[in-house]
């Protein structure tokens, strides 16, 4: 009999507590896939953030710390030049990220942090149960924007990758998504071009996946990906911000 | 090197640091306590070590817990504002049982305060370090000399124990110059870092460092465990100085800068036939408990002196369990408190001016 499919060593056989149809759990097989084909899951370090997937550190098999909401990256600063030879990744949602950890996500990058971020886009709070975030939508109805996000009291939303785009620390910035299998696809092949920026010390790599929250947005999981397809894509563009390999080899053409 | 050098007490707590093998240190700028940084800036890359300036303090102190959880010896610095935004930090180092220096060259406040010596953060220190129950061991210093013993010692206890020392010193500490030796520190047989991060090496199962229990009964576990630790380091690790106290009527006490200053004042009150005596707190948490009960014995009564309003004297009058009256002598505000104010606050205790 021939295996198709196997779960992933790089994972635990840990059940994920992840509401049905949430896309967090593709993104953490993703990741694990990466490191394990990478040959590196031995030497790999990851730091969970506060958000739905605080309790990474039980799947990914492999040294975990959890941060502290938004530290994640000073976090792995401190591992990361503590044990250079090591292989350090950040997995952190939208307000982890964008809101309270802006600062800690920015000086990594201008640092040129030798570290891969994950960055999970699924313009909810979810794990405290559907508040706005950073990334929410103009309109976008959560649990503390219930009129639907007005830009002329909660502002705009951030685009991290066009942002971190300006910063010279930044090796490689790509923005996928977690919502079709030819996507899926694609955000594997941008995980692992990041975890290769850090394996060839060429400084900070941030993957930006944009996600779906189904529970919190109220929607039934394939709705959920539409709505991500609808809205989010349009705001949040698919594609490479940043590639130092790339520009490098362009600039010197 | 242990012949005599002449340095400050912020160069010597840097320079004590990398002796005791600390090559990973995180800051941010912030007066009394510069000088710190400053020379870990300089002295780090040749002994390949990093000083890497952070974005903030939240930034620095999560680093430290990085490159602590990944095994090394980490510190940061700061002084009292830098301090309060290292709460968060220090809170999530004891939920992870996390070594690490902190060190805390304490000016006035509350707010941006001023730049002046204060001992303002001792509640702070030994008590509201951040949310959630958990000590710090705080070693208080009082000459330069003991700002480098107390960083060894504090590297030791912090490995030994899995838990954060902070360093409590003050801005006429910091700024000042003194002849130090710099020995290097015993080597002390500490336990394993089995449990920090390194990469599984494919030999054992993944380490996770962490502080999140959901399930209350696990969570109240990891607190017990860890109040466990800490009556064993109240049992063994209090320290103090014992200066003049056998036949002390009055106890005069006091840490850091405010001890120097007292031990002039309980000599002039000495000559005025007061038997004066000093009992120092080298150790905030634990507090020397022990030594002020066994003083208020005989001891008619005691004189706090602090550049605060009035914090470590709790802990004084719950160590003589408000047995004999105890009084506060104090100046705040980068304020120093001078030995003729100390001498009166003796006079009075004694039953009355002369
Ligand atoms: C200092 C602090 N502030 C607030 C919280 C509460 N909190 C927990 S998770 C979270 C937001 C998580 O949202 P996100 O980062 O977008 O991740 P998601 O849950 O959507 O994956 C917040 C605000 C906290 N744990 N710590
Ligand atoms: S709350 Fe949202 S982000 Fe969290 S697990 Fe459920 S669906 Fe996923």
């Amino acid at each position: 009999m021939q295996t198709v499919f196997e779960k992933t060593p790089g994972l635990t056989d840990a059940v994920l507590h992840y509401c049905p149809g949430c896309t967090h759990g593709i993104i953490h097989r993703l990741v694990a896939e990466v490191y394990t084909e990478l040959g590196v899951s031995d030497r790999t370090i990851g730091v969970a953030p506060v958000g739905c997937a605080v309790m990474a550190y039980d799947y990914f098999n492999c040294d975990v710390v959890q941060a502290a909401h938004g530290r994640a990256p000073a976090v792995a600063t401190g591992i990361k030049r503590a044990r250079p030879d090591t292989v350090v990744f950040t997995y952190q949602g939208d307000g982890d990220l964008a809101a309270i950890g802006t600062a800690e996500t920015i000086h990594a990058a201008a640092r040129g942090e030798n570290i891969t971020v994950i960055f999970v886009n699924n313009a909810i709070y979810g794990m405290t149960g559907g508040q706005m975030a950073p990334t929410t939508m103009p309109g976008q109805i959560t649990q503390t924007s219930p009129y639907g996000r007005d830009p002329a009291v909660a502002g705009y939303p951030l685009r991290m990758c066009e942002l971190l785009a300006t910063v010279d620390g930044a090796a490689y910035l790509e923005r996928v998504s977690a919502d079709s299998v030819k996507n899926i696809r694609a955000a594997k092949q941008a995980i692992r071009r990041a975890f290769e920026c850090q394996l060839a010390g060429r400084g900070f790599a941030l993957v930006e996946v944009l996600s779906t929250c189904p529970t919190n947005w109220g929607l039934e999981p394939v709705k959920a990906l539409d709505w991500l397809r609808e809205n989010m894509i349009p705001y949040y563009p698919l594609g490479v911000y940043k590639d130092s390999a790339r520009d490098g080899k362009e600039a010197a053409q | 090197m242990s012949e005599k050098v002449l340095m400050k007490g912020n160069e010597a707590i840097a320079e004590a640091a990398i002796r005791a093998g600390c090559r990973h240190f995180f800051g941010y700028p912030i007066t009394p306590q510069t000088e710190v940084a400053a020379y870990m800036a300089r002295r780090m890359p040749k002994v390949d070590g990093l000083y890497l300036q952070a974005e903030s303090e939240i930034a620095a102190i999560n680093m430290v817990l990085g490159a602590s959880a990944a095994g090394v010896r980490a510190m940061t610095s700061s002084s009292s504002p830098g301090i309060a935004l290292k709460s968060e930090g220090l809170s999530y180092l004891a939920g992870c049982d996390l070594p690490a220096l902190v060190v805390n060259v304490q000016r006035g406040g509350p707010g941006l305060g001023g730049i002046q010596p204060s001992q303002s953060d001792y509640f702070q220190a030994t008590r509201g370090a951040g949310h959630g129950d958990f000590h710090l061991l705080v070693l208080a210093p009082n000459s330069i000399q003991e700002m480098v013993d107390l960083t060894y010692l504090a590297f030791e206890l912090a490995d030994r124990y899995r838990v954060t020392a902070m360093l409590l010193a003050d801005g006429i500490l910091g700024q000042m110059m003194e002849p130090v030796s710099l020995p290097d520190p015993a080597a002390a047989d500490l336990p394993p870092k089995d449990w920090a991060v390194t990469g599984t090496g494919g030999k054992r199962l993944h380490n996770i460092v962490n502080s999140l229990y959901l399930k209350p009964e696990d969570l109240e576990a990891t607190n017990l465990a860890r109040y466990e630790k800490y009556a064993v380091i109240q049992r063994r690790e209090a320290r103090h100085e014992a200066f003049l106290l056998d036949d002390a009527d009055i106890v005069v006490a006091a840490y850091g800068a405010s001890a120097r200053i007292a031990k002039n004042a309980i000599l002039a009150a000495r000559a005025e036939g007061i038997r004066a005596g000093l009992l120092r707190p080298v150790t905030l948490w634990p507090f020397p408990k022990a030594a002020f009960a066994q003083a208020a014995k005989t001891a008619r009564a005691f004189v706090t002196v602090e550049m605060s309003m009035g914090q470590m004297i709790e802990d004084v009058e719950l160590s003589v369990r408000c047995a004999k009256p105890v009084t506060l002598c104090s100046r705040v505000g980068g304020m120093v408190p001078a030995p003729e104010q100390i001498l009166e606050s003796i006079r009075q205790a004694a039953g009355g001016a002369k």
